[in-house]
């Protein structure tokens, strides 16, 4: 199953993960060291990252290096800009029909 | 179209949650009336050139509206609110989830939480929406989105028509 981007950012390590490698790329094995966490564990948060494209992976030799993928998160950004937008756009229209309905109660 | 009535929207992602604030000029009973009866929500609930119908809504605890957004080539898309909680004037709560036509829902929905309150003739609506996921949130724009390329579409062809 593709995961969610909503669930993937709401983990508070896989947020850390995601700040730390938007500074430096970084391989699973130096993840794990820098969070004080099993090898199996980073694995599980990189693979939910993967899936919803927020890390991809780059190879150097024998190394992962995983990279954040800023495009993802503006897409998700983007979004929530267009529903933000609509709100607007329906606001405006309630505007109108209130100030309908208090000439008409005038 | 009112510049100085304040307008917020924020958006928590960790916490997977929306915030939007919005103030209208007009008492506080009018601005409720607007969004709990079905007849005055249907004339500002979606975003033209989507239009929204209601075919029916029960305003209580427990109760529910039933309704859909239509985009301007007819295509429907239903959700069902199910009122949780209402405090008169003051807040009601609902659980928002698409449906088919035949009112089946697709769970998981969203929690909305809606709170009003007046000052010098001015009311203000804070809205909470919690979003278990953001392919729900997805799929709300998804709707809006067919509306949205209508209009562009009709654009195209007017202006080919001009030209």
């Amino acid at each position: 199953m593709k995961q969610d981007i909503f669930q993937a950012i709401s983990d508070p390590t896989r947020r850390a993960i995601l700040t730390l490698i938007a500074i430096k790329a970084l391989t699973p094995n130096a993840m794990a060291e820098k969070f004080d966490m099993t090898r199996q564990a980073v694995s599980k948060h990189i693979k939910v990252l993967h899936e919803c494209e927020l890390i991809k992976p780059e190879h150097s030799g024998r190394e992962i290096y995983y990279h954040f993928n800023a495009k993802k998160m503006q897409e998700f950004d983007n979004w929530l800009a267009q529903f933000r937008q609509n709100w607007e756009t329906q606001f405006n229209q309630l505007d109108q029909l209130l100030s309908t309905i208090k000439e008409q109660k005038k | 179209m009112n510049n100085d009535l304040l307008f917020d929207f924020n958006v928590d992602k960790a916490a997977k949650t929306v915030y939007i604030t919005r103030e209208f000029n007009a008492g506080l009973p009018l601005v409720w009336d607007a969004f709990t009866k079905a007849e005055l929500l249907d004339q500002w609930g979606a975003p033209a050139p989507m239009r929204a119908k209601t075919k029916y809504m029960d305003f209580k605890v427990g109760g529910r509206r039933f309704y859909a957004m239509i985009s301007p080539d007819g295509q429907e898309r239903w959700a069902v609110q199910e009122f949780t909680s209402i405090t008169p004037k003051t807040n009601f709560k609902m659980y928002n989830a698409f449906a088919d036509k035949d009112e089946n829902r697709e769970l998981p929905g969203s929690d909305w939480n809606y709170n009003f309150s007046e000052q010098n003739g001015i009311t203000k609506v804070d809205i909470t929406i919690y979003n278990e996921s953001f392919e729900r949130l997805e799929k709300l724009l998804e709707g809006f989105k067919i509306g949205f390329t209508m209009t562009l579409k009709n654009l195209e062809v007017l202006l080919a028509t001009l030209s």
